[in-house]
């Protein structure tokens, strides 16, 4: 069984590098190279806090970006190229296949965000060697704070609830509406917390309760977003992490469970 | 596209052609353009309405992404405060400042530079800025709600107080609140102290700036705190110079045309210049008979300092 995920996983992760899909941490590092340069004529000695925030905003955008558009693919493009017909004869499980297209997905993000914290790190080790005087500028938080690993944990983590949205969507829609059903979630999922505080604002003690049944089947994502936290050098706990991690992790098994259960009703004969 | 048109791509046309034959393309639209922009002016953009003005509105839509818009507004309010600063016009209301800065701090309510350089921009007086202490204040009232720990916020208020509005209670009171927070340096009571017993002497001044200088980690706050002890350093050349001029003026009934009649007459050993290395200018019909040049970086000096000493004729 795992042999079979792992292989369907490394798949997708061979053809997200043959659909150059990596090229994107070229785009990061030229944006944040440039950016480093030019913010620091503009920002009035602010460049360690809005190198952060820029580093941080474009990993956000451009892992938002890999985990919605090539995850509304990853069922949809094999049955429209009739390739599923050819694995589904194979002794590959349908669960198997799905698990498998989100993990290679999964593992896709694990290297672009890797590789972009990384990218991050040099830009301000190359900022603080170049200006040395910089690290005591820096009052709020250090340069190289280590902290900003918990921001890009937990916004893995989020892609990884984002990608296994897309996957569901993608079992039984095209990849347009699919995108469109991904995002729209992914916005409510900002807002979410007002559904939680509906019943305060409504007379109809339905609507409240409704209200609260959508604040729990939803994504709730705003909590993934620790990002001005630590820039501003402001305590985020490990246990924090751990358990918006965890509620993260269990919701995309939700969502992949969900997506099995579609996929494997699906008629291909 | 046909096979001889394929054929030639691969073998004839060289991708060097056709990038040049893009570039010609592009050259040719860029100058079709230019022509059409002179021929048809576009009415020009106001900036209003490029930027909102709702913080909370912006901050809900911002979907985590509220720290990177709170940026783009602090690099806008600098630019909007030093294009105002330098421009020609006379019209220099600086209208946004306070906008930007409202919305830069509720996208980002812990955004440090933007309480404290908020401030100083919001606080010098026109032309150089708009002279609202009043938003000042409430500014850096906003930050301490935000971070009560801040005591620079309680300090930057008591400064706003002390140097722009002359109000040497409220700035003792604003010292005071802020050597009341825990973390402030000790000096901080001593100098809510001196404020109420000296107010607006310029050695107290000088001390206050000294120890922002000095004790600040924030290189602008530094600039600044240097600026302000450089404009006091001026008057205290511009008092001692006019001591001279008065000497001139008892001695051949006559200001000095130009310094080199003083240093002709060996009172003094060259062109006076102020701190930014501007020389100074003599107008008769200045206080003292001396002031300092307009073109100076130090300019204006500030009112409240300068001693009553009456024209020199």
């Amino acid at each position: 069984m795992g042999r079979v995920i792992g292989l369907v996983a490394y798949h997708v992760f061979k053809e997200s590098v043959r659909d150059k899909v990596l090229y994107n941490l070229v785009l990061f590092a030229v944006l944040m190279i440039g950016a480093s340069y030019l913010i620091g004529q503009l920002t009035a000695g602010q460049d360690v806090k809005i190198i952060k925030d820029l580093g941080l905003a474009a990993s956000s955008v451009f892992g938002l970006f890999i985990a919605v558009f090539i995850g509304v693919g990853l069922v949809w493009k094999e049955v429209d190229r009739r390739s599923v017909y050819n694995l589904l004869v194979k002794p590959v499980r349908r669960y198997e296949f799905i698990v498998g297209k989100f993990l290679g997905l999964a593992l896709t993000l694990a290297v672009n965000i890797a590789v972009m914290a990384a990218a991050l790190y040099a830009v301000l080790g190359l900022m603080t060697w170049l200006q040395p005087g910089l690290g005591k500028a820096a009052v709020e938080a250090p340069v190289m704070d280590p902290q900003l690993l918990k921001a890009f944990a937990l916004l893995y983590v989020q892609l990884l609830v984002v990608t296994s949205v897309a996957l569901f969507f993608s079992t039984f829609s095209g990849p347009m509406l699919s995108a469109a059903f991904t995002f729209g979630l992914y916005i409510v999922g900002h807002f979410n917390a007002d559904l939680a505080h509906f019943d305060s604002v409504v007379k109809s003690q339905a609507a409240g309760w409704l209200g609260k049944a959508l604040y729990y089947a939803l994504p709730n994502l705003a909590p993934f977003d620790v990002k001005a936290a630590v820039v501003h050098g402001q305590p985020v706990s490990a246990t924090y992490v751990a358990l918006t991690s965890g509620y993260g992790l269990l919701y995309a098994g939700a969502m992949i469970t969900l997506a099995v259960i579609v996929f494997s009703r699906r008629d291909f004969k | 596209m046909d096979a001889p048109a394929a054929r030639g791509l691969k073998g004839g046309v060289s991708a060097l052609s056709l990038l040049a034959v893009a570039a010609l393309l592009w050259g040719a639209a860029l100058a079709l353009q230019a022509y059409r922009e002179a021929r048809h002016p576009q009415p020009p953009v106001s900036s209003d309405v490029l930027y909102f003005r709702g913080g909370a509105a912006v901050s809900r839509a911002a979907l985590g992404f509220d720290a990177i818009l709170a940026d783009v507004y602090w690099i806008r309010a600098i630019q909007h405060f030093g294009g105002t600063r330098r421009s020609e016009s006379g019209d220099k209301t600086y209208a946004q400042l306070y906008p930007l800065l409202d919305l830069t701090t509720t996208l980002d309510p812990h955004f440090n530079v933007a309480y404290r350089f908020g401030a100083i921009f919001l606080a010098e007086e026109h032309p150089n800025g708009p002279g609202r202490t009043d938003q000042a204040i409430a500014l850096l009232e906003r930050g301490l709600a935000a971070d009560p720990e801040r005591w620079q916020y309680a300090q930057d208020a008591g400064f706003v107080h002390y140097w722009w509005r002359q109000d040497y209670k409220a700035a003792a009171e604003w010292f005071d609140r802020a050597s009341r927070i825990e973390g402030a340096p000790w000096w901080l009571r001593s100098m809510a102290a001196t404020t109420l017993a000296e107010g607006g002497d310029r050695q107290s001044s000088r001390q206050l700036w000294q120890q922002l200088y000095e004790t600040t980690d924030d290189a602008w706050v530094r600039d600044n705190a240097q600026l302000k002890l450089a404009q006091l350093r001026a008057l205290d050349d511009i008092d001692a110079l006019a001591v001279i001029v008065r000497r001139f003026v008892d001695a051949r009934g006559r200001p000095p045309a130009a310094w080199d009649e003083l240093v002709a007459m060996r009172w003094l050993a060259g062109i006076p210049r102020d701190p930014s290395g501007t020389p100074y200018e003599l107008k008769p019909d200045a206080q003292g008979g001396v002031a300092l040049s307009e073109r100076s970086s130090l300019s204006p000096l500030p009112p409240q300092f300068t001693r009553k000493t009456g024209p020199t004729t």
